[in-house]
């Protein structure tokens, strides 16, 4: 191997930098979370103690917390399956130019592209104006949709650019219908990125605050129970939450990155499956 | 197969974007909106000054935000295609700098409360170093908060655009520049950033769309001192001027849809993927 230049030391360094930008302030609030019973919201630390996570256990004068973090959590899955199942959908029928193809992929762009207030107002007016009441698993499911499907569709479309077209071929010259050439050789060929797909689509809709902010209705999801919270908490019983949530993501994050980790090595183990599909 | 995607953005996307045109032209009393067709919003918008100002300050904040997020997103990216060289260790830098993205903005938002406030780090680490004397006032609830928040959440948006089209230079054009007898900066500005120049585009268009359509990180960092149209919008809505706030916002769209359309100009998205 060549040996590194110099340039290589000054941007590890960079890099360095960059991840303590990125992770520093959220290690802070872990670390102020663990603030003693009299401490504030900053430096220094008046002892160590686990005060303000039973805070947050036991008294729920601020709001609902519970009942928003599960709130998220359904919501987030019934996201999740939705943009799971809509994205393939929508990949496989991209592959070919079809009537409003193009106007459907801009549309995506829009999705992506326009700003998410817009959406918030806009489901929130054509709920109320249309008599509806506005609900988290309503409005507010269809509102974070527009913001997961278009993450989805581009994952599946990058996936099927990729793909190579000859297995499929194949499947159909041993006589394999539409739908078991898709169930028996394409699925199985695309599903590690699925799980990327769900990844994006229960994280997003987790963590989603402005598209739900006029469409979750009386019920809160849990961001917006927490920027509730940044309005009339000022003591590190906020930081036990947000330290809390962050664990939840860092949770589930590790628990998609080592079931696509597992996949992978399974498919590379296993190689051929030949002969077990039907 | 496209019929439940076509759907959902047909009621969730193409009919509350209708709604909006429409409710722009209504009118709003203390209580209710009452549909009507008058241009009393736009006119109010435009004969504003706020208007003007706040618009500014998008903008400003757009320019901003895309020029830092650009330099070390472009940066980081550079580092992971070209200097790590095992696939693995690239692999597993690149999903250390995007698993924030997967975290509450607002909690990461939260957090630089410690580090900015007037008692913060920051404050305290300048005054032990003798460098201020007392606390910095602007640190925390400021444009400089609003821009270095921005920059946290989204440099994220940059980065993976540019490290993905990165990956796909073909490393033997290197080799050959530097066969040619390219130094290394030469080698960056006339064969890595053209080739880049498609994942730049990409990162600009999100960076630039996500910070002009925010309103909660203005508001937030800013502690409600500086506005962008974002908030202008919201505050209406606060409010219940709903006409009010969808002529603002359509106004706002189209803005971004320009940018937009400029920007595509310099790349074709579908070829990219």
């Amino acid at each position: 191997m060549e040996p590194r230049p110099r340039s290589f030391y000054v941007l590890s360094a960079f890099f360095g930098l960059f991840v303590l930008f990125l992770y520093g302030p959220t290690l802070t609030i872990g670390i102020l979370s663990f603030q003693g019973e009299g401490g504030g919201l900053t430096f220094p630390m008046r002892g160590v103690s686990m005060y303000w996570f039973y805070d947050l256990f036991e008294q729920q004068a601020v709001g609902d917390i519970w009942g928003s973090f599960r709130r998220s959590i359904v919501l987030g899955l019934m996201v999740m399956v939705t943009t799971v199942v809509v994205s393939v959908m929508g990949g496989l029928a991209f592959r070919k130019k079809f009537a409003g193809s193009g106007i459907l992929f801009y549309l995506i762009i829009t999705a992506l592209v326009i700003p998410s207030i817009l959406v918030s107002l806009g489901v929130g007016l054509l709920f109320s104006q249309s008599g509806l009441n506005v609900h988290w698993s309503t409005s507010g499911f269809g509102a974070q949709l527009t913001w997961t499907l278009p993450f989805g569709l581009l994952i599946m479309f990058a996936v099927f650019n990729r793909f190579d077209k000859s297995y499929e071929e194949a499947a159909r010259d041993l006589g394999a219908t539409p739908w078991q050439t898709i169930r028996y050789v394409v699925l199985p060929i695309i599903a590690p990125s699925l799980i990327g797909v769900a990844l994006f689509g229960f994280t997003l809709s987790y963590d989603e605050f402005a598209r739900t902010l006029l469409t979750s209705g009386s019920y809160n999801t849990l961001p917006l129970e927490i920027y509730g919270m940044t309005t009339n908490v000022t003591s590190p019983v906020l930081y036990a939450l947000g330290t809390l949530t962050t664990l939840f993501s860092l949770l589930i994050i590790g628990a998609f990155l080592a079931l696509a980790l597992l996949s992978n090595r399974r498919k590379a183990r296993a190689g051929s499956d030949a002969g077990k599909a039907v | 197969m496209v019929s439940p995607l076509a759907a959902v953005l047909m009621f969730f996307l193409v009919m509350p974007i209708i709604l909006i045109v429409i409710v722009s032209f209504w009118r709003a009393t203390e209580f209710s909106i009452i549909p009507a067709f008058e241009f009393d919003n736009y006119e109010f918008l435009f004969g504003s000054n706020v208007t003007y100002k706040v618009f500014y300050n998008t903008f400003k904040y757009a320019l901003i935000t895309w020029a830092f997020t650009l330099v070390i997103g472009f940066t980081v990216a550079y580092y992971l295609a070209f200097h790590i060289r095992s696939l693995t260790w690239q692999i597993a830098l690149f999903l250390l700098c995007t698993i924030p993205f997967w975290t509450s903005n607002i909690i990461r938002m939260i957090s630089w409360i410690p580090f900015l406030g007037r008692n913060g780090i920051a404050n305290t680490t300048l005054m032990s170093w003798g460098v201020i004397d007392e606390p910095v006032e602007w640190l925390l609830f400021s444009d400089f908060a609003v821009i270095l928040a921005f920059v946290h959440l989204y440099t994220l948006f940059m980065v993976v655009p540019i490290f993905n089209t990165m990956m796909r230079i073909d490393k033997s054009l290197i080799e050959a520049a530097r066969d040619a007898g390219a130094n290394g900066a030469q080698i960056l500005w006339n064969v890595i950033i053209p080739l880049t120049k498609p994942g730049i585009m990409i990162g600009t268009i999100f960076v630039v769309t996500l910070v002009m359509g925010d309103f909660i990180t203005v508001r937030f960092m800013s502690g409600s001192q500086s506005a962008n149209v974002g908030r202008l919008i919201s505050n209406d809505i606060a409010l219940l001027q709903y006409p009010s706030a969808s002529a603002t916002a359509i106004v706002l769209l189209a803005t971004v849809l320009i940018t937009i359309g400029i920007l595509l100009r310099f790349v074709d998205i579908r070829k990219e993927l």
